[in-house]
């Protein structure tokens, strides 16, 4: 049964001067599962998130990765064990081309990363693999193109090649669809779908219709603690959770 | 742009340096080359890597002082001394650069300042320097044990070695697997962390570098002056190289060394005649009008000219 927990967190809590804005989080996100970290504004979710990452130190709870204890790894160290993550706002790097954004990802693995000596025309032979990533995103045209230029819905479509480019075992996505239009949300859901075959999936979502269709499981955070867990049907008819969005949940699933 | 790129416009720039010294005053070039050196190694970090270093001074008069005194006492050629010149400044490098990349914006610039300025009181205090005097009189030695660089154009050619020697391992850095990561970091750090790369050495290794091209431009500094004085190790050495980095153009590979060669002209230009004493004004007032006017620079500025009418 263990070996089917991915990502373990006990105890979980980070306060900031006299507010506690993650107070005894426990979760076990099952191995090959999209898992939905949802509720109200503030309670918590991306705390959880940056976290998990390390963007945040813990006050104080364990954090456990395949079983590994990581709470006292750095970020980037979090990231080579295989454990990605994407931001809410999307995370590109501006002034470099759609390609290069992905080649960078790519480049780690091929450990040459410290070498200033070298040409970075050795960093072409990763093109093949970039271009592949960029293919499935539907981003092939734009590789040539200056990061900066692409509409949002496009960015955050790089920003998950660039992640799938780590090969990750395990994904956070912080609100994937946030501020894009109604046809780029569900090219997005596709995408997670799809993507997620191989891997397990931790996100955070305000769209509770994609919540709906994607999440095998749902946890839902009130201010920082969990208040319930359970697929949607569960989460959805659960009276508290309703209270907790003040109705707004179901709201929201009226107007999707 | 392409035309920049390409090798003809390299080709014709060496040219240009080889015969430059038969029409202006040699030492004059080999200071404009030793801060071109300097800023386009100070410009690594601030360009592309996006870190303002606010110690570099420390740097330059590191790498002066150790191949003076080293010149003067131990009877070193100039190859060996300007490497020895150069590695202690490396060394400076990495204890500087592990206290401060931890830091960022303000903060960081703050720590080199602070770091350079104990630097500074050191070399005032410590008697290999000579205090407020300096070390005077640097043998500049023979090139190989045979090349007597006493003669200023034999001096000339060297120096433009030395600087084409930095200035070629800089573009290669920028244009390296570790340049398009340092890159990926000035533009994103957070991303550049969820990927997996641990900044931080990153960043370090980015400074070591940088120090190391600083040494290099300070030790030949030395040898061209056959002089090394506190004014290498002040603040102000500091703020002169961010002056010329910005006035040639942050985050390009000839802005440095134009910049350079600005600055260095017009304090050359003003320190003779009556408006001598009036330097720092005009120098702030250029500075001023730099970032007001044309923030990316001379060279920037061009850049952008040709990338929008060609």
């Amino acid at each position: 049964m263990s070996e089917q927990i991915i990502l373990e967190t006990r105890n979980l809590t980070k306060g900031f001067k006299g507010f506690t804005a993650v107070d005894n989080v426990n979760l076990k996100i099952q191995r090959g599962q999209i898992h939905a970290l949802i509720g109200p504004n503030g309670a918590g979710k991306t705390t959880v998130f940056n976290l998990l990452t390390k963007y945040l130190t813990p006050s104080s709870g364990q954090i456990l990765f395949k079983g590994q204890d990581i709470t006292a790894l750095e970020a980037s160290a979090i990231a080579q064990l295989g454990l990605v993550r994407s931001f809410q706002i999307s995370a590109v790097f501006p002034r470099l081309t759609v390609l290069e954004n992905v080649r960078i990802a790519l480049q780690r693995k091929e450990g040459n990363s410290f070498q200033f000596w070298k040409s970075d025309k050795v960093l072409e032979r990763l093109n093949p693999r970039a271009e592949a990533l960029l293919a499935d995103v539907g981003l092939l045209d734009f590789a040539q193109a200056t990061t900066l230029d692409l509409p949002y819905g496009r960015k955050r479509a790089l920003e998950l090649a660039t992640t799938l480019a780590l090969d990750p075992e395990m994904l956070l996505l912080d609100e994937p669809t946030q501020g894009m239009g109604h046809e780029d949300v569900a090219v997005v859901a596709a995408l997670i779908k799809k993507v997620s075959a191989e891997r397990t999936i931790l996100m955070v979502e305000h769209n509770l219709h994609v919540v709906s269709q994607l999440a095998d499981r749902i946890t839902v955070l009130q201010r920082g603690a969990v208040l319930t867990e359970g697929d949607y049907a569960t989460v959805s008819a659960d009276p508290r959770v309703k209270e907790a969005y003040l109705g707004v949940a179901a709201d929201e699933e009226v107007a999707a | 742009m392409e035309f920049i790129k390409s090798n003809k416009f390299n080709i014709i720039l060496i040219a240009l340096a080889l015969v430059i010294p038969f029409g202006v005053y040699p030492v004059f070039l080999m200071k404009v080359l030793c801060f071109g050196l300097f800023a386009a190694a100070f410009n690594l970090m601030l360009g592309f890597v996006g870190m303002l270093s606010f110690g570099h001074a420390a740097f330059l008069a590191t790498g002066g002082y150790v191949t003076g005194y080293l010149m003067s006492n131990a009877d070193l050629t100039p190859e060996l001394g300007i490497l020895c010149g150069t590695l202690a400044s490396a060394v400076l490098g990495y204890l500087f650069g592990s206290l401060s990349v931890k830091r960022e914006g303000i903060y960081f610039a703050m720590v080199t300042l602070a770091l350079s300025q104990l630097l500074f009181f050191f070399f005032l205090q410590a008697p290999f320097t000579e205090g407020e005097n300096g070390l005077q009189g640097i043998p500049r030695g023979k090139l190989f044990g045979f090349i007597d660089l006493n003669n200023n154009l034999s001096m000339y050619y060297f120096v433009l070695a030395v600087f084409l020697l930095g200035f070629w391992l800089i573009y290669r850095s920028v244009h390296s697997p570790f340049g398009q990561v340092l890159k990926a970091i000035r533009e994103n750090e957070p991303r550049a962390i969820s990927l997996g790369y641990s900044v931080r050495q990153y960043k370090l290794m980015a400074f070591v570098l940088s120090a190391a091209l600083s040494g290099l431009a300070g030790s030949t500094k030395a040898l061209v002056f056959q002089l090394e004085s506190l004014t290498d190790a002040h603040w102000q050495m500091s703020g002169e190289v961010v002056l010329m980095t910005l006035v040639g153009g942050m985050g390009t590979i000839f802005g440095p060394l134009v910049g350079a060669a600005v600055v260095v002209g017009i304090e050359n230009f003003f320190s003779g005649g009556e408006l001598g004493t009036y330097i720092h004004i005009i120098m702030g007032l250029i500075f001023i009008i730099c970032v007001l006017a044309f923030r990316n620079g001379i060279v920037g500025e061009f850049n952008k000219f040709v990338k929008n009418n060609f």
